[in-house]
């Protein structure tokens, strides 16, 4: 094992020891998702002293591989809005990912969805 | 103390803190060296340590060089490096690992940038190039325009920036933040990047 992946497992094992040290018994690994798939994703918002989590739910639209800089994107409709955002896979200010509903897609990067209504991408991916 | 040490560029990646943030690291393997040999007043007229860096086997080395190692007692290393060290504060096969460093200290650090051949002053002064690619000019985009004027001084200046070789050279940087160090395997972060391609050796000194 070379020097570079050595310190990208030693960072990501940091990460989740990380996540372990803030939650303790909520410690929960994360469970196996794909582009498609519904997600729900809890994220650690910091204000001022206080930490509190945010939900964050949506499709996974796209993946992003790159080992310690994995992430992924999530889209859904706010108040009629298309709205995505970009997880770093390893960021310990993931609290939980929960999968909602499993999604039956063909490909790997579902842009294709940023066009349609919702209607049409529940019709599409069931 | 002064604190040196020659490694090895690995690559870079990034690291999360406990806040969330990312932060991006460049990897070096440093170390383990060994004080090869001390310059003094006395015999050479200024204070050093030499130190080296590297494995290597006998039959590259030469004899000289394998007189030289045996002379000062010390395994034959790649590499010898001198750094200035005014207090004389270390001894003849000593060996200088990343422990020498502390999370958060400011480092410099010496290395050769990548070498990118024979360039145009566009890549290598930021030039901004010259005029358009219409109105019958098509051929001078990323020429560098006027070097000069006329009668006066019927000359180029000296230092004048144009065209030529770019990178390869040795570049400092100083206050290089060191971000984590990993004892087990010889492996330093340092926050940020460093100049030079992977797998070139570059100096960190601790001022």
């Amino acid at each position: 094992m070379n020097a570079l992946e050595y310190v990208n497992d030693v960072a990501k094992e940091r990460a989740t020891s990380v996540r372990k040290a803030k939650d303790g018994d909520n410690y929960a690994a994360f469970p196996e998702f794909r582009e498609g798939d519904m997600i729900t994703v809890a994220v650690r918002v910091v204000e001022g002293e206080k930490e509190r989590l945010q939900n964050f739910k949506g499709i996974v639209i796209a993946m992003h591989s790159g080992g310690i800089n994995k992430s992924f994107t999530i889209r859904k409709i706010s108040n009629g809005v298309g709205v995505e955002r970009v997880f770093p896979f390893y960021s310990p200010m993931i609290q939980s990912i929960s999968l909602e509903k499993k999604g039956r897609v063909r490909r790997a990067k579902l842009y294709y969805l940023r066009g349609m209504s919702e209607k049409k991408i529940r019709q599409k991916l069931s | 103390m002064k604190s040196a040490i020659l490694g090895k560029k690995i690559g870079m990646t990034s690291v999360f803190t406990e806040n969330g943030t990312q932060v991006p690291v460049t990897v070096i393997e440093a170390g383990p060296c060994t004080v090869v040999n001390l310059r003094t007043i006395d015999r050479d007229g200024y204070k050093a340590v030499q130190i080296g860096y590297g494995e290597v086997r006998e039959n590259k080395l030469n004899k000289p060089d394998k007189g030289y190692f045996a002379k000062q007692g010390v395994e034959p290393v790649k590499m010898l490096k001198e750094f200035r060290d005014p207090k004389n504060t270390y001894e003849v096969g000593q060996e200088l690992t990343v422990g020498q460093f502390e999370i958060g200290d400011k480092v410099n650090v010496v290395a050769t940038s990548k070498g990118r051949g024979f360039q145009g002053v566009m890549k290598r002064h930021h030039f901004g190039g010259v005029g358009m690619g219409t109105h019958g000019q098509s051929d001078r985009q990323r020429h560098p325009g006027s070097i000069g004027s006329s009668s006066y001084p019927s000359r180029v200046f000296k230092g004048m920036r144009m065209a030529g070789r770019m990178g390869g050279k040795r570049i400092s940087i100083r206050n290089i933040q060191v971000f984590d160090i990993l004892p087990e395997r010889n492996i330093i972060l340092l926050k940020g990047s460093i100049p030079g391609p992977n797998n070139s050796v570059i100096q960190i000194v601790k001022l």
